[in-house]
């Protein structure tokens, strides 16, 4: 490398910046470990699988919306198709007693997704925007209506079933218990995550960027588009294979569901309200959804609308999603001016608790009277009870709902004013935005 | 002198509307070529078909002799000609240094690679810092190209077309929109860059194709009125009448 290089390319990663970066992923590692210790009850160790398995599946699909610019509205179809064929392999391997233990079985799920990637990723990545997205949603369609057709491979709606610990065991674990379950899918996130990572620092990881931003100026430096955006389709296709195949290992069975609709809008949801902008997004997003859908069931009937609402609110307030709102403090952090602001979000927290608080009374009212009317009016929404039938607690839905807008706008505004003083005066001291 | 583009009789229509009519060009190898003209002459279009973006309805375009039309423009990059374009193309949410990479890594043959890192390729790392220090945006190396200046955008614009080292630059109006001392910077800039290339540039400014060009051809409604030394442009007539007015004299 020349002198001249040396000055002038950005500088590589000092001894201290490697370390740290190896630290990160040491300790994440270590904190995967231990976490079974902490948190023990089987209720937890699923929660945490079915994390790790949303995270592997959001960052596939980021893969093709946050890095190289394609919206899918299918990319379940690569997931669902994984679990199958983890399913078939694993009652394969035990009926034939082949000597393949249990954790290579997700290989054969990212094998299933990056064939069928292959085949059905060519045409639909030729273009992007809208008519990849179209295209996306056509082979979703397809594939989940063949699921209920082609009965011997896809069992119809029961499914194909399966026992995962008939197959060879390995260190004497029969991966009965969920704590092998957690491990495995905690290994498998791992090296997926990493995996996923080193492919965004690869020459191809930053022409999948270059595409994203400007897919007509990518022709005239050398590359086609189109190859770009089918390899990039490929290695999505092959990590949620991956996720797909821990998934139906998890839950020893794989159904039409998995191939559905429902399942290629979670992955979006999970991913954009995570934040697109940045690799770390998906995982934020897929444990903020997973743990969200978790929760928010059990808590009222109407979760789903409640997840909409909070997904048109990203969208429209923080197209950055979660992450992306995060990051924006970060000059701020830099700039040590990071306390100008806090308190304007105190005061533009309580009215817009308010305001929610309102929303939320409102819609459960609402939801005792379109679905359940002949019930009995004293219902229970979030814990709280309260009766539908009172019109006081209409009066105080209202006045909370328009009271809490009213003066939340205003304590929104000096958020925004607060932010700019922050900002401008970290800029001041020298930190870029 | 070998040619490095030639046109034989390249029409362009669409629909009924003939934009381009039975055009017949040939740049030297080496050569600085100007292609002036009145706005909507066609001119964006010639550059359009020459770089493959648009393929001709009739006749061939050949590159060093060999017949490019047709092709899609990244054949056509690859054979090494590269072009720029009028309204600034960066990738606006990378940096400086990455949008000058981006042009750097076909040409040094990593293409589609996923198994190296890309912080780790020596040679990129040269010739993108070279790059970079010849457009002069050392100090916005890690800038997003959305976020610079309208000139350093342009200046990108450049250094992108010829980062990937092709020998057959194609420059559509570089110094448009530009303030006198910026345009000035920008003619040095080009003169440096192209040294021992080919260049085929389409300009409005005058003294900016006087000063540079070693030939100069005249587009007006899809056809090339004239073709010569620009003391010839200046002393033909029918140019003079066509487009340049009072301007030259």
């Amino acid at each position: 490398m020349s002198d001249a290089t040396a000055t002038i390319a950005p500088p590589r990663p000092a001894a201290s910046d490697r370390l740290k970066f190896y630290g990160i992923w040491i300790a994440t590692a270590l904190v995967l470990l231990v976490l079974p210790k902490l948190f023990s009850s089987g209720g937890s160790l699923t929660t945490f699988s079915l994390i790790g398995i949303s995270i592997i599946f959001s960052l596939s699909y980021n893969i093709l919306l946050g890095q190289t610019g394609m919206l899918s509205f299918g990319h379940a179809v690569y997931y669902g198709l994984g679990g199958f064929l983890a399913i078939h392999a694993i009652n394969i391997i035990a009926k034939n007693k082949f000597a393949i233990p249990l954790p290579l079985v997700p290989l054969v799920g990212g094998a299933a997704g990056l064939l069928f990637a292959m085949l059905l990723g060519w045409v639909s990545t030729r273009r992007s925007g809208t008519a990849f997205a179209m295209i996306s949603l056509g082979v979703a369609e397809l594939v989940a209506s063949s699921a209920l057709i082609l009965r011997t491979f896809f069992g119809g709606e029961a499914g194909v079933s399966a026992n995962r610990t008939k197959v060879l065991r390995l260190f004497d674990w029969s991966f009965g218990p969920q704590i092998q379950i957690y491990y495995l899918v905690a290994a498998w996130t791992l090296i997926a995550v990493i995996a996923m990572y080193a492919l965004t620092r690869t020459p191809l990881g930053r022409m999948c960027n270059a595409v994203r931003d400007n897919p007509e100026r990518v022709q005239f430096v050398g590359y086609d588009p189109h190859i770009i955006r089918y390899i990039a389709f490929c290695f999505s296709g092959l990590f949620a294979g991956i996720a797909g195949a821990l998934a139906a290992i998890n839950f020893e069975i794989a159904n039409s569901a998995y191939l559905g609709a429902v399942q290629s809008g979670t992955v979006l949801f999970a991913t954009y309200i995570g934040g697109v902008g940045f690799f770390i997004g998906p995982i934020v997003g897929a444990i903020f959804v997973t743990l969200l859908s978790l929760g928010l069931s059990d808590l009222t009937q109407v979760w789903q609308l409640y997840f909409g609402l909070i997904f048109i609110a990203v969208v429209m307030f923080a197209p950055g999603g979660i992450t992306g709102l995060l990051m924006m403090h970060r000059p701020l952090l830099k700039g040590g001016t990071l306390s100008r602001v806090l308190p304007s979000y105190l005061l533009a927290f309580i009215p817009t608790l308010a305001m929610v608080t309102g929303l939320m009374l409102a819609i459960e009212t609402i939801v005792h009277y379109t679905v359940n009317p002949n019930e009995d009016s004293h219902i229970k929404a979030f814990g709280v009870p309260f009766d539908a039938a009172n019109p006081a607690i209409w009066a105080v839905a209202g006045v909370l709902l328009i009271g809490g807008f009213i003066i939340a706008r205003k304590t929104w505004a000096r958020v925004a004013a607060s932010w700019d003083d922050a900002l401008t005066a970290a800029r001041e001291k020298g930190v870029a935005a | 002198m070998s040619t490095a583009i030639e046109l034989r009789g390249v029409e362009k229509t669409f629909g009924i509307t003939s934009v381009i009519r039975n055009v017949n060009l040939s740049v030297a190898q080496g050569e600085r070529h100007a292609l002036i003209g009145p706005n909507g002459a066609g001119k964006s279009t010639l550059f359009n078909l020459i770089s493959g973006y648009m393929k001709p309805s009739v006749g061939s375009i050949l590159l060093r002799d060999e017949v490019i039309s047709g092709l899609p423009p990244f054949q056509i990059n690859r054979r090494g000609l590269s072009r720029s374009f009028q309204v600034t193309n960066v990738f606006a949410k990378m940096t400086v240094w990455e949008n000058l990479r981006c042009a750097v890594l076909w040409a040094t043959g990593h293409r589609y690679a996923f198994w190296k890192n890309v912080d780790n390729l020596p040679e990129v790392r040269d010739r993108t810092a070279q790059i970079l220090q010849d457009i002069n945006l050392v100090s916005r190396r890690d800038v997003p190209a959305g976020l610079l200046t309208y000139a350093e955008q342009r200046a990108l614009e450049i250094g992108i077309t010829i980062a990937g080292g092709a020998d057959v630059i194609l420059l559509d109006e570089p110094t448009a929109g530009m303030s006198h001392a910026e345009t000035e910077r920008a003619v040095a800039l080009i003169r440096r860059l192209t040294e021992g290339r080919t260049l085929l540039i389409v300009e409005h400014d005058m003294s900016v194709v006087f000063g540079l060009a070693d030939r100069i051809s005249v587009l007006v409604y899809g056809q090339i009125i004239a073709s010569g030394t620009p003391e010839e442009i200046r002393g033909n007539p029918k140019v003079k009448e066509a487009y340049l007015g009072e301007e030259v004299a």
